[in-house]
C-alpha cells in the first residue's frame, strides 16, 4: 500500500517502467555487501515466522506476571521488550505476529502472481480485442488507490485472515498482470516464436516452451519487489484496525494497539519494536531486490 | 496535440465512471440493508419498507447508482447512516485539515526533495549520491508508521517539542499556530514522498545527462553547471512534472496512515471510522473524492508524460 507501488503509467503502454526490477541475474552473480545485510536480515525474520511460536517465552494471549501490574510497559526481566497496554508480552506477540505478517503477505503475493501471471500471458497471446477489453478493466483497478480497495472490501465482507489474502491477491494482481502482459507482447514478437508459429506450433505449446522459460526469471526479481508493497499494504489495513483482528497479534496491529497509551506516558518500546521489525524486513527485501537488479545485464524497463 | 489531450480527458472520464461503478456496487454486494441500519433492530416491517422507499432502495440498482450519481456531481453526498448526519456536513470540517496538511507538505516536501535529487544527479556516484540513494531506499520500503515513531522518538522524547498526538480544536488558530500544531504529521509525509521523489527526479535527470546531446555538449567543452542548467534541466522538466504529480496521487493514501497514526480530525479519519462502524453512504461519498483526486493526479502526470516527451505522441 506504500505509494510506489502504483508506479505503472495507466493509460500509456509507452510510458517506462522505471519502477520494475531487471532482468534475470547472469549465473555468476554474486551478492554485494549491502545484498549480503538484507539477505542476513530476511533469514532472521524468516527464521522467527517459522520458529517463533515454539520459541517465544509465553504465548500470545498469555500474561507473564499475572499478578502484577505494570503502569509504563518497561521492560523487565522475563519481558525484555516490555509489555503492552494489555499486559501482554511484547516479545512474544512479536514472535507470534511475525509469521502472520509474513504469512499472509507471501500467501497473498503468490496468489496475486497466480492470477496476474494467468491472466497477463493470456492476455497477451489472445486476439487484439480481447488483450484490449482486459487491459481496459485491469486499468480501471490500476487507478485506484490499494488501500482504497483495501477498505471498500473490508467494510463490505468483514476483515479475517482469508479475506485479507484474497483482497491483497486480488488488488496486487493487476500490478502483475501488466508486467507479465507487456513481457508476453514482447517475446510474442521475437523471431523464434515466429518461427514456432510457422512451424505449425499450438497456443499453448507456444506459451509452455517459449514464453514462459523467457517470462519467468524477470518476473521472479518482480516477486521480491511486490512482496514489500504486499507486507506494506496488509501492516497498513491492521495498523487501521482493519486487518488482522485482536486477540491475534500481528505486527501492525500492534503498532495500533500500543500508540494510545503513549500520550500517558507509557514505553515507546511496544510501538516501535513491531514497527521496526516490518521497517528492517521490507527495507532488507529491497537491498536484496536492488543488489539483484543492479548487477543484472540489461534494463528491463528500457525493453518495454 | 490537443486531440491527443482530449483523448487522455476521455480515457479519464471512462476510469472515472468505471471507479464509480467499483466503489457503488463495491458497497452494494455487501449484506445489510441501509434502512435496517438506520432504522434499528425495533424497527417494525412497515417502517423500513417507509424507509427504503425514503432513500430510494427499492429501486433497481441502476436507478440508484444513476440517482447516487447526479447527487454526487451536484454535491450532495447523502446522509450518513451511522450518524444521521448529512455527509457534507460531516466533511466540513474535516477537509480542511487534510487540505492543509497535504498542501503544506507538497509545498514543502515537493522543492526540497527535487534539489536534493537533482543535486544527486549531478553528482553521481558520489558519497553524498550513495548516502542519498541508501537513505531513500530505505525509507520507501520502509511503512509511513515507522516513520512517523522515529519522528516522534526524536521530536517529543529526545528534543522535547511539538506533540505527539494532534488534539483538540484548530478553530481560529492563526496560519504558524497551524503549522506549529501539524508540525510532526506533514514532516512524515514529506519524508513519505521525499524518498519517491529524490530516487525518481535523480532518475529523470541522469536519463537525459546520458542522451547523446550531452555527450556533444561535454565534448565540445562546456562547463558542467552550464550543461546542467542550460542544456539537461529544461529537458528534464516534463519528467519531472510527471514524477511531481504521480508523488502527488501517493500522498493521498499517505495522508491515511499519517492521520489515524496522529490521530487528528481528517477525511481520512472519517472513511477509516465509515469502515468501522459499515456505515456505507460514507464510504462510497469519500471513497469517490480521494479516489477523484488519485485519478485526476494521475492524469495530470500522464499528460505531463507525454507533453515532454514528443516520442510518446506517436504510439507504435
Amino acid at each position: 500500500m506504500k505509494q510506489n507501488d502504483h508506479y505503472v503509467a495507466p493509460y500509456d503502454e509507452n510510458v517506462s517502467f522505471d519502477e520494475l526490477p531487471d532482468a534475470a541475474p547472469s549465473a555468476r552473480f554474486r551478492l554485494s555487501v549491502t545484498g549480503w545485510i538484507g539477505a542476513v536480515i530476511v533469514t532472521f525474520w524468516v527464521f522467527i515466522a517459522v520458529f517463533g511460536p515454539a520459541l517465544a517465552p509465553y504465548g500470545e494471549n498469555e500474561l507473564p506476571f499475572p499478578d502484577d501490574y505494570s503502569e509504563f510497559q518497561l521492560p523487565r526481566a522475563g519481558a525484555w521488550l516490555g509489555t503492552d497496554v494489555a499486559d501482554l508480552d511484547v516479545m512474544s506477540r512479536m514472535m507470534y505476529g511475525a509469521g502472520r505478517t509474513m504469512g499472509i503477505s507471501f500467501v497473498a503475493t503468490t496468489l496475486a502472481y497466480l492470477i496476474g501471471v494467468v491472466l497477463g500471458i493470456g492476455a497477451a497471446v489472445s486476439s487484439p480485442r480481447v488483450d484490449m477489453v482486459m487491459s481496459r478493466i485491469n486499468d480501471a483497478f490500476l487507478s485506484l488507490p490499494t488501500i482504497m480497495l483495501g477498505l471498500v472490501v473490508v467494510a463490505a465482507v468483514g476483515s479475517s485472515i482469508p479475506v485479507l489474502m484474497v483482497t491483497a491477491g486480488v488488488i496486487y494482481a493487476s500490478v502483475i498482470f501488466r508486467l507479465s502482459r507487456a513481457l508476453g507482447q514482447e517475446i510474442m514478437v521475437m523471431d523464434f516464436v515466429e518461427a514456432a508459429r510457422v512451424r505449425g506450433e499450438g497456443r499453448w505449446w507456444i506459451i509452455r516452451r517459449e514464453i514462459w522459460p523467457n517470462a519467468a526469471m524477470p518476473l521472479m526479481t518482480d516477486f521480491g519487489l511486490r512482496l514489500i508493497y504486499v507486507i506494506l499494504f496488509i501492516s497498513s489495513l491492521s495498523f487501521l484496525g482493519l486487518g488482522v483482528q485482536p486477540p491475534q497479534a500481528d505486527w501492525g496491529s500492534m503498532v495500533r494497539e500500543n500508540l494510545g497509551a503513549l500520550q500517558y506516558g507509557a514505553s515507546i518500546i511496544p510501538v516501535i519494536a513491531p514497527a521496526l521489525a516490518i521497517a528492517t524486513l521490507t527495507v532488507g527485501i529491497n537491498l536484496i531486490v536492488d543488489d539483484v537488479s543492479a548487477h543484472s545485464g540489461g534494463k528491463l524497463s528500457k525493453r518495454l | 496535440m490537443i486531440s491527443l489531450i482530449l483523448k487522455r480527458l476521455g480515457i479519464g472520464l471512462i476510469t472515472v465512471l468505471a471507479v464509480s461503478i467499483i466503489i457503488f456496487f463495491g458497497t452494494k454486494i455487501l449484506p445489510g440493508d441501509a434502512a435496517q441500519i438506520r432504522m434499528g433492530q425495533s424497527a417494525t416491517a412497515e417502517n423500513i419498507a417507509a424507509m427504503r422507499a425514503r432513500l430510494g432502495l427499492d429501486m433497481p440498482y441502476y436507478m440508484q447508482y444513476w440517482h447516487w450519481l447526479v447527487n454526487f456531481l451536484s454535491g450532495n453526498l447523502g446522509v450518513s447512516l451511522s450518524s444521521d448526519v448529512p455527509i457534507t456536513n460531516l466533511i466540513d470540517d474535516r477537509y480542511k485539515n487534510t487540505l492543509f496538511v497535504s498542501s503544506l507538505t507538497a509545498a514543502i516536501g515537493v522543492p526540497i526533495s527535487l534539489m536534493l535529487g537533482i543535486l544527486a544527479a549531478m553528482y553521481p556516484g558520489t558519497l553524498y549520491d550513495r548516502i542519498l540513494t541508501l537513505v531513500s531506499v530505505s525509507l520507501v520500503a520502509a511503512p509511513e508508521f515507522f516513520t512517523a515513531t522515529l519522528l516522534v522518538l526524536l521530536f517529543v522524547f529526545a528534543l522535547d517539542i511539538g506533540n505527539a498526538v494532534v488534539v483538540g480544536s484548530t478553530e481560529g488558530k492563526g496560519f504558524f499556530e497551524l503549522i506549529s500544531h501539524f508540525a510532526l504529521p506533514i514532516t512524515t509525509l514529506c519524508f513519505v514522498i521525499a524518498s519517491q521523489l529524490i530516487r525518481m527526479s535523480r532518475a529523470a535527470v541522469l536519463n537525459v545527462m546520458s542522451s547523446p546531446y550531452i555527450e556533444m555538449a561535454i565534448l565540445k567543452g562546456v562547463p558542467r553547471k552550464r550543461i546542467i542548467f542550460r542544456h539537461a534541466l529544461l529537458n528534464a522538466i516534463g519528467p519531472i512534472v510527471n514524477v511531481v504529480a504521480l508523488n502527488l496521487a501517493y500522498l493521498v493514501t499517505g495522508v491515511i496512515v499519517v492521520e489515524v497514526y496522529f490521530g487528528y480530525p481528517g477525511l481520512a479519519t472519517l472513511i477509516v471510522q465509515g469502515v468501522q462502524t459499515r456505515d456505507f453512504v460514507l464510504i462510497q461519498g469519500l471513497g469517490m473524492i480521494f479516489c477523484l483526486t488519485y485519478v485526476i493526479l494521475m492524469l495530470i502526470a500522464d499528460i505531463a508524460a507525454f507533453a515532454s516527451n514528443p516520442r510518446l505522441r506517436h504510439p507504435k
